[in-house]
């Protein structure tokens, strides 16, 4: 292999403020342009984000959810994001995020649509770290597992998995994980009768 | 003598590809390779990703060669290196996220992959910018063969399925789908490799 000599500059002090400062000024001006270029683009894509997945669990609807959005309070000084689901102007639903901190690998994030007699819509994961292959079967397009959540009333339908007493069968192999959504589910139902519906 | 150089270049391309290849031979940059193979797109888009970032800071570190004094060498590469990687990331978050959602955490982490950095000491600081660009193109697709190659078989072990599309009922052994799997495919890989260029080697 051929090699080219290199004459490489003295390590003196002042070369290296130069040579260092010169690539940093370089890279931070090309990483700004890129920033300001992808900006909006990332915005977009993260809206569209949220849309598809209030759509998942909630009816056809025409307002922009996003823009009415507003918190109520939970337990331990925190809060849980809602969006308002209207057709017509006449809210027909709210759509809830929600999350747990027992998972079995931390916290994840589940949206909840609830409709205006309480009842559950649809639930669907939004971000999570679950184990592949089982607790991942949360998520919809895995396994049909979440449909158990469609349509139910947690006043007669006891969101608790079966070992645990409730009705909901719990994911073969990934009990934390089904417990753990089914307690994001229930902070999400809980929160809303305790004053999350704003019409 | 120009034959000799063009024979020379073909080598730097080649070599990266099977017979240095940086995941199954020099055992480099094994952290991502483990972690993101756990389907064969998953492996695909990482190792886009990472051939993308060493081509480029290839080119930008042999450009700058000259400049750059040889005490704060290091810094400098990680430099060059992390920026390329901070405009990749917000490329995929805007133009691919459904890329990055899968690969989102992974990303950082080619910042401290030890192959572009090591491709940075080892070559482009000595090379001219089309030889640089040469290696980080064969080391690069050489990395991108081994992460799909791994993910492959473990999606296919793992999930039945390959490439998303599913071909057989049923759910395959979990175990290959998590981390245990990555080693084992690794290993056999790697000894499937070793026997075949030690045959050349004879």
């Amino acid at each position: 292999m051929e090699r080219i000599k290199v004459k490489k500059r003295a390590s003196t002090l002042w070369n290296m403020i130069l040579g260092l400062g010169l690539i940093a000024l370089i890279a931070s001006s090309l990483l700004g342009v890129v920033y300001s270029i992808t900006k909006e683009p990332i915005e977009l894509a993260k809206a569209k984000k949220l849309k598809e997945a209030i759509q998942l669990v909630s009816p056809v609807f025409d307002n922009d959810p996003a823009a009415e959005v507003y918190k109520i309070a939970i337990e331990g000084n925190d809060s849980l994001i809602c969006y308002p689901i209207r057709s017509d102007g006449k809210l027909i639903a709210t759509a809830i995020k929600s999350y747990t901190d027992n998972g079995f690998s931390g916290r994840f994030y589940i949206m909840v649509g609830i409709d205006i007699r309480g009842r559950i819509i649809q639930t669907s994961v939004l971000e999570h770290a679950e184990t592949p292959g089982l607790g991942d079967k949360m998520e919809k397009r895995k396994s049909d597992w979440p449909d158990q959540f469609m349509d139910k009333d947690p006043e007669q339908f006891d969101i608790r998995v079966t070992k645990d007493g409730g009705d909901i069968d719990g994911i073969t192999a990934a009990t934390i994980s089904s417990r753990a959504f089914c307690e994001a589910v229930d902070t999400a139902w809980r929160s809303y009768l305790n004053d999350g519906k704003h019409e | 003598m120009m034959e000799n150089m063009s024979e020379n270049r073909k080598n730097i391309f080649t070599r990266g590809l099977i017979k240095e290849n940086a995941v199954f031979v020099m055992l480099l940059g094994l952290c991502p390779v483990l972690g993101t193979t756990t389907s064969a797109i998953n492996g695909l888009g990482m190792g886009i990703a990472t051939l993308f970032v060493l081509v480029l800071s290839n080119l930008v570190v042999s450009l700058a060669k000259s400049i750059i004094p040889d005490k704060v060498r290091i810094p400098a590469y990680i430099v060059i290196i992390a920026s390329f990687v901070t405009i990749i990331q917000l490329l995929m978050q805007a133009y691919t996220p459904g890329l990055y959602d899968a690969l989102g955490i992974f990303i950082p982490l080619i910042v401290v992959n030890c192959l572009i950095l090591g491709r940075a000491e080892a070559f482009a600081s000595k090379n001219s910018l089309f030889d640089s660009l040469l290696d980080g193109l064969g080391m690069g697709l050489g990395f991108t063969f081994a992460l799909t190659l791994l993910g492959a078989i473990r999606e296919i072990l793992g999930s039945l399925s390959i490439f998303g599309f599913s071909f057989a009922p049923g759910d395959g052994m979990l175990v290959f789908v998590l981390a245990p799997g990555g080693f084992l495919g690794l290993g056999y890989i790697i000894s499937v490799m070793n026997r075949i260029t030690k045959k050349k080697l004879k």
